[in-house]
């Protein structure tokens, strides 16, 4: 399996404190990987590392084929990111923000045109692309969101607390956007505090101080903890000692 | 005069000024010394029925009052006697933990040591920190802090405006049983979330969706009205199995939920078919099983 994700120790540390500690782990192509860990455990630092914003202390990664370390500026361009909080100009309509991460993106105008029109006709968005994106619904912002974060190919996007708060069918229309990505060949890199969106992925991680804790499909963690759900596995590795379901 | 309900809401709706209807005609009865969820997504209208029950917003139309005290013309009254907590950090950042709560203290015409007793198992846990900026505080801890300063005076009921939203799994259970605890001490508390599964923590919710209430009743109630039948099922290819399942004339509705579909039909359905139907689409690994629905699922149900 091509991997599009492979770290090997990966380290930051800030004077004396290690907010990362030599975490190691791959994801494939096409692969939906969650990365999960509590407030503070280093899931940030490490996502910015990825992301090429942050240099390792020490370790190596490749990110869509190219080094952390040296290649920043290429894993940007091959690289999408959304987060709920801010992806999309509110005060743009819905046509020029797709416009407006085309050109950030480079694309050419010809291929913007085209995009646009496919991305409206796709996410049924034709007769409110002159609407501005701050009075759409929630569910709407989203799904632009995330089609406006993939327009440039990239091989792995990036998404940060994708779906929190949304209403439950909303949400699964958003997982099966997702879904339909990663069967195209996009690699989904999921970081959430709600354990209920981990359920949705391949594989998660979880982080615990600096380091990776636990690393397997939602559905073998579920089985070697015993737990009914991720929130129960989460709960029994960030503390142990109290460890019955919510 | 009720004796039991400590929360009244009658028909009350609530349009913004830009047109963004808030709730629409919203009834509600939460009984003194419940803990009471009110359970739905962003936008749903629950801060908009909290703040009006606070007194710090004024519904369109319908009456609303908490211990027989109205919103509109007693809100005095209500000020003093609730504690609120809203949804964003709203303490004096600048302050310490410590001078916070005294602030809030002094407000109210009290002290801590007054009503020490309530807030003990909290602050015990933030104590450590009580020189320290409000600021400065990590998120479970700030949220404890802000449940202490709106029980300093001793409040008969507790508004909570999403507590939970934003903090990670451990300190949201921790704060369940702090809520507990203080529901067990007499006092009615209402608290908004949208974590369908922390439906199961209390004793009845309000199920809420587009200003609108969908059903009230004790959790298990709520389930127990869910009138299909429930699958989940697992394949080797999930995102095709739910095209798959929502193509048969059976199916009501298929939803991913996490690792497995869950597939609603009125009638139930025979497995051994399906199965075949499965394989014959070209799916292997199949597991499936019935399952009870979970609060999601009849939230789900009701939207649809």
């Amino acid at each position: 399996m091509e991997k599009s994700i492979s770290v090997n120790q990966l380290t930051k540390r800030f004077g004396k404190f290690t907010a990362v500690d030599a975490i190691s782990f791959e994801v494939d192509k096409g692969e939906i990987f969650g990365f999960l860990g509590a407030n503070g455990a280093g899931k940030t630092t490490a996502i910015r590392m990825l992301t090429g914003l942050s240099k390792p202390t020490a370790g190596k990664a490749m990110v869509a084929g190219f080094d952390i370390q040296r290649q920043r500026e290429k894993v940007k361009r091959k690289i999408g990111y959304m987060s709920q909080k801010f992806s999309l100009y509110e005060d743009l309509t819905v046509r020029e923000n797709i416009v407006l991460y085309g050109g950030i993106y480079g694309l050419p105008n010809k291929v913007i045109r085209e995009k646009s029109g496919l991305m409206l006709e796709n996410l049924e968005l034709k007769e409110v692309s002159k609407t501005l994106v701050k009075s759409l619904p929630l569910g709407w912002k989203q799904k632009l969101a995330f089609s406006v974060a993939i327009m440039h190919d990239p091989a792995i996007v990036f998404l940060d607390e994708p779906t929190g708060g949304v209403d439950p069918i909303t949400r699964r229309q958003f997982w099966e956007m997702i879904y339909e990505a990663a069967d195209t060949g996009v690699t989904v890199f999921v970081t959430t505090h709600y354990m209920d969106e981990a359920e949705y992925c391949d594989r998660v991680s979880i982080m615990v101080d600096g380091r990776i804790a636990a690393m397997d499909t939602p559905y073998q963690l579920k089985k070697d903890f015993q737990a009914k759900s991720m929130n129960d596995v989460f709960l029994q590795l960030v503390r142990p000692e109290k460890s019955t379901a919510l | 005069m009720n004796d039991s309900i400590a929360i009244k809401v009658d028909a009350v709706s609530k349009q913004y000024n830009d047109h963004t209807v808030a709730l629409q005609e919203v009834d509600l009865e939460v009984r003194r010394g419940e803990l009471f969820g009110l359970i739905g997504p962003d936008g749903a209208g629950k801060t908009t029925l909290i703040r009006i029950l606070c007194s710090l917003i004024l519904a369109d139309s319908g009456r609303a009052s908490v211990e027989d005290w109205d919103v509109v013309k007693d809100y005095r009254k209500i000020r003093s006697n609730i504690g609120y907590m809203p949804g964003r950090f709203s303490l004096y950042q600048d302050l310490s933990v410590e001078e916070n709560l005294r602030f809030f203290a002094t407000t109210f015409g009290t002290t801590i040591r007054a009503n020490y007793d309530l807030i003990k198992d909290i602050y015990v846990q933030i104590e450590p920190f009580k020189k320290r900026k409000a600021g400065k505080l990590s998120g479970g801890m700030k949220q404890k802090l802000a449940l202490s300063c709106a029980l300093i005076h001793k409040p008969k009921v507790l508004l909570l405006d999403e507590p939970t939203t934003g903090v990670d799994a451990v300190s949201r259970k921790e704060f369940w049983e702090m809520l507990k605890q203080l529901r067990d001490k007499g006092i009615t508390i209402l608290v908004s979330t949208p974590y369908m599964d922390e439906a199961s923590m209390c004793e009845r919710v309000a199920l809420i969706q587009e200003g609108r209430i969908m059903d009230v009743a004790s959790p298990e109630e709520i389930i127990r009205k869910f009138d299909k039948e429930l699958l989940a099922i697992r394949t080797n290819k999930m995102y095709q199995l739910i095209g798959d399942l929502r193509q048969m004339e059976q199916t009501h509705s298929a939803f991913p939920f996490g690792d497995f579909v869950h597939l609603a039909t009125r009638e139930k359905i025979d497995e051994t078919s399906l199965r075949q139907y499965l394989r014959d689409k070209g799916h292997t690994s199949i597991q499936m099983k019935p399952i009870e629905p979970n609060i999601e699922d009849c939230f789900m149900d009701l939207m649809i």
